[in-house]
């Protein structure tokens, strides 16, 4: 249990990518089955035990200690798991037994029932050291977010086996935690297990941006085009009765969304994008597909709200027939026909657009008739349905993004290769009256510049730094002084979280403007029209 | 005689009316008697000071040499009588040279134990439990949540990440004075000898501390920029904490943030300093250290400063023990 604790605990901390994957990757090395097997499902969220709950927890620590030195201990922490795992009455070790292993904590919680798991959870915190225990507690009260993905675990998978993720992705949801015929196969001990289960992910096919003078090259002839619509990439998988809905990533999502996967009676697998509305009269926006997001469980109120309903752009199989082989084309026509048999309300058809050259398509992607779109799609029609991000036969063309003159305000200092800079920025436009207006922060960007503009705006937040909280400065901003910047962003959303009232989709700084004074950055309203609604 | 007669708190810091003079004073007063060369403890401007030879000798290399009016060497275990009040200087195990202060006068001992620890320190001389009265001690650390782990574990662990990270550097924030050296002699300890890389402030206090028989190995200053940054990869160099959001760090490749600080047992304490490598290690006493002190004094009455107050004053009171927050004011968050 140790080692897992540790990988936790370092996973947290560690800001890069690359760091998270080398922990990961030496994990799976140093750690033997069971054990590494558990881990990973315990990261991939693949473990679930409901007869541990939060309160417990506090009941039985309560019972070990003084209630108001618990208090005091749990107002400085704030974390319940965290303190708890802390304040629990140290044991000398090895006293009750050897350390419990992972494998044991999670036999002994799977097979716990409600009157005995506060006995089984206190034996089990009686064994472990300080880390095991906030291990232990996060473990079965499942709150283990720790800023690893599905996607990243599967990622060191492959880095591990030296495979590529995609075969990972087409096999997770037919494999089951401990994983011992995927380490096995990883490790060149076995042959690549079979996948007999049914409704599996299959990976998809991603498309590369279309980059300066790509399209010259290219027949529009040879090509498809349809929008891109500004939802969730979804796979919808219907086979012998199983139904699953995939993020594009392969997560299962069919849980969030009850009133789609009662829909799905079909045998069939579809390739579309998930949105919010009734496809026969209106597509709403990305902001109320948010609603239904990252939710465990959703109320009948949400689903009559914010019902959802996919927009088809692609068939990988029909029946028993697989037909990602098929050109483009000939899916298209399959496509068309299997959509036309299913619930209008749930399920719609991505149009195709006619076009003659790139210039009109370019028109159109200029001018979507439509505000949920975010650009459009170039297919060939030929192409057959390759997992992975193969460079030729799909390109996304996007819309121009928003841009926004913005008054920096304050800058926090980054991470890893970065702490030692102000490299987190919140920024600001002009709200209130004309003559006497106010800045109100928007939005925050860390990414979009140089490094050469990095340790110039990181050099003008230390020159002009007018006050300090913990890691974060606040700037000189006002009428007179102050830094410009220009910040891109894909969208605006409203937003009851921030002071302003909306939220920026992707925000990254385009352009720094010292030149620019800071009256003329741009006003609160431009952002309120950008709403569209 | 009252205790609080013998010692109570002033402006200027804990005082003492019958020998007239206070221990650790915030402000430039006649006598002071000083614990050990921190800053918030140790302060340039005094009359006439009273400490170890170590501690002189540190206030000599942060103020220089006039830090006092007049200095005087006080020996361990030795007593002095100041005023008709008889003061002895006992070890704390904090850093090098500091001390308990116990102070007697007509069959009443009072000791005031400044920082202390109880874990092992081959830097310092080790605590000595002193019985008294009443006990006024520290509680920086002074909430059941703060246990510190044995520091040898700790350095095990940032041992591995040099190992799994060889293109990294790894960068430990560590205070100038005690921690730096401790941490040095740690990984010494655990087999380390490759060079260690210090930071410029912490140059000359190694010196002292080699200068007192404590051998730290090969020390490299961290000086090179530019196109010799690569050469750190691999390597750990120390610096003071507040280094890190300087330009100094940029010179490193890719570094990852270590701390060695009691505080990194909590998360969000981590999180927020961008740490990627909390070191639990610790010169003040945890939580554990801190009531069984408390117990061993046998002191009939507890004054509680430098920290966390409440929970301490509240284990006191369900043992059975007086017990009351001194309120002592400019000892900072030592953060060490
Ligand atoms: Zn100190
Ligand atoms: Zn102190």
């Amino acid at each position: 249990m140790e080692r897992f604790a540790e990988l936790l605990d370092r996973l947290v901390l560690t800001p890069s990518r690359n760091g998270k994957l080398t922990l990961l990757v030496d994990y799976f090395r140093a750690v033997p089955d069971p054990d590494r097997g558990f881990a990973l499902a315990a990261l991939t969220g693949g473990l679930d035990f409901p007869a541990v709950k939060p309160a417990m927890l506090r009941t039985l620590v309560t019972e070990r200690m003084d209630p108001v030195l618990f208090a005091y201990s749990y107002d400085y922490v704030g974390d319940l798991a965290e303190t708890v795992s802390l304040v629990w009455p140290h044991r000398p070790r090895r006293e009750g037994g050897p350390a419990p292993t992972l494998s044991d904590i999670v036999q002994e919680l799977a097979t716990a029932s409600r009157s005995d798991a506060p006995a089984r959870m206190a034996g089990l915190l009686d064994r472990l050291e300080v880390p095991g225990r906030f291990a232990a507690i996060k473990l079965a009260t499942g709150g283990l977010r720790i800023g690893v993905s599905a996607r990243l675990a599967k990622q060191a998978l492959a880095a591990f086996g030296n495979v590529e993720v995609t075969e990972i992705e087409e096999l997770w949801h037919g494999l089951h935690a401990p994983y011992m015929e995927l380490f096995a196969w990883l490790e060149g001990r076995a042959a690549k297990p079979e996948s007999a289960a049914k409704a599996l992910f299959r990976p998809v096919m991603l498309s590369h941006p279309v980059a300066e003078g790509d399209l010259e090259k290219l027949d529009p002839a040879d090509y498809s085009a349809e929008w891109k619509w500004d939802g969730i990439r979804v796979q919808v998988t219907c086979e012998s009765g199983i139904s699953r809905l995939y993020s594009r990533t392969g997560d299962d999502i069919s849980g969030a969304f009850p009133d789609l996967m009662e829909e799905m009676r079909f045998e069939g697998v579809l390739d579309g994008e998930l949105l919010v509305g009734d496809p026969t009269e209106q597509t709403r926006t990305f902001g109320d597909l948010q609603q239904r997001l990252n939710r465990k469980t959703v109320s009948k109120r949400m689903m009559t709200d914010y019902p959802v309903f996919v927009r088809c752009y692609d068939l990988l199989q029909i029946g028993d027939r697989d037909t990602r082989s098929l050109p483009f084309a000939e899916r298209r026509k399959l496509l068309e026909e299997f959509v036309g048999r299913l619930p209008p309300e749930r399920f719609d058809l991505s149009p195709i657009l006619e076009f003659e050259d790139w210039k009109t398509l370019e028109e159109m992607r200029r001018n979507p008739p439509h505000p949920v779109v975010e650009g459009v799609m170039i297919k060939r029609r030929d192409s057959t349905y390759v997992p992975g991000r193969p460079k030729g036969p799909w390109f996304k063309w996007k819309r121009d993004p928003h841009v926004i003159d913005a008054v920096l305000m304050y800058a926090q200092r980054g991470h890893g290769k970065r702490s030692s800079f102000y490299s987190d920025y919140t920024f600001g436009v002009w709200s209130g009256d004309p003559e006497e207006p106010e800045l109100v922060p928007v939005g925050k960007a860390y990414f979009g510049f140089t490094d050469e503009e990095l340790r110039q705006i990181d050099k003008f937040v230390r020159d002009n730094t007018i006050d300090r909280f913990g890691p974060v400065r606040a700037v000189r901003a006002d009428r007179n002084q102050g830094l410009v910047i220009e910040v891109a962003f894909e969208g605006i959303n409203r937003s009851t979280r921030h002071k302003s009232g909306v939220a920026m989709r992707f925000p990254r700084i385009s352009r720094l403007r010292w030149d620019k004074p800071t009256v003329e950055a741009d006003r609160i309203e431009t952002l309120f029209d950008l709403l569209g609604d | 005689m009252n205790a609080r007669d013998l010692l109570h708190p002033r402006p200027e810091g804990l005082y003492c009316p019958p020998g007239d003079f206070y221990i650790d004073p915030v402000r430039p007063v006649g006598r002071a008697l000083i614990t050990h060369g921190h800053a918030d403890h140790a302060r340039a401007g005094n009359r006439a000071v009273l400490a170890t030879r170590e501690t002189l000798d540190i206030m000599a290399i942060r103020y220089g040499e006039d830090f006092a009016g007049t200095a005087q060497a006080a020996r361990l275990g030795e007593t002095i009588t100041i005023n008709g009040v008889r003061v002895t200087f006992h070890p704390a195990g904090h850093v090098l040279g500091s001390a308990q202060i116990s102070v007697e006068a007509n069959g009443l001992r009072i000791v005031a134990s400044g920082d202390y620890k109880r874990q092992p320190d081959p830097t310092c001389a080790g605590f000595e439990t002193v019985p008294c009265d009443v006990f006024i001690t520290e509680a920086t650390f002074g909430l059941p949540v703060f246990v510190h782990p044995p520091s040898t574990e700790e350095i095990e662990r940032l041992l591995k990440s040099v190992a799994q990270f060889p293109e990294r550097s790894h960068i430990v924030g560590a205070y100038a004075l005690g921690k730096a050296q401790r941490v040095i002699t740690l990984l010494r300890q655990a087999g380390y000898e490759k060079p260690i890389f210090i930071h410029g402030a912490l140059a000359r206090l190694c010196g002292y501390y080699e200068s007192r028989g404590i051998n730290l190995g090969p020390l490299e200053p961290a000086t090179v920029e530019g196109p010799g940054r690569e050469s750190y990869a691999g390597e750990i160099v120390i610096g003071p904490p507040s280094a890190f959001v300087d330009r100094w760090s940029r010179r490193f490749p890719d570094p990852i943030a270590c701390f060695a600080s009691g505080w990194m047992r909590i998360r969000q304490r981590a999180k927020q300093r961008g740490v990627e490598l909390p070191l639990i290690i610790s010169d003040h006493a945890d939580w554990t250290e801190l009531t069984d002190t408390v117990r061993q004094t046998g002191a009939r009455e507890v004054w509680v400063t430098h920290g966390r107050e409440e929970a301490l004053v509240r284990w006191c009171e369900i043992e059975g023990i007086a017990a009351r927050p001194l309120h002592l004011v400019g000892y900072e968050d030592e953060g060490d």
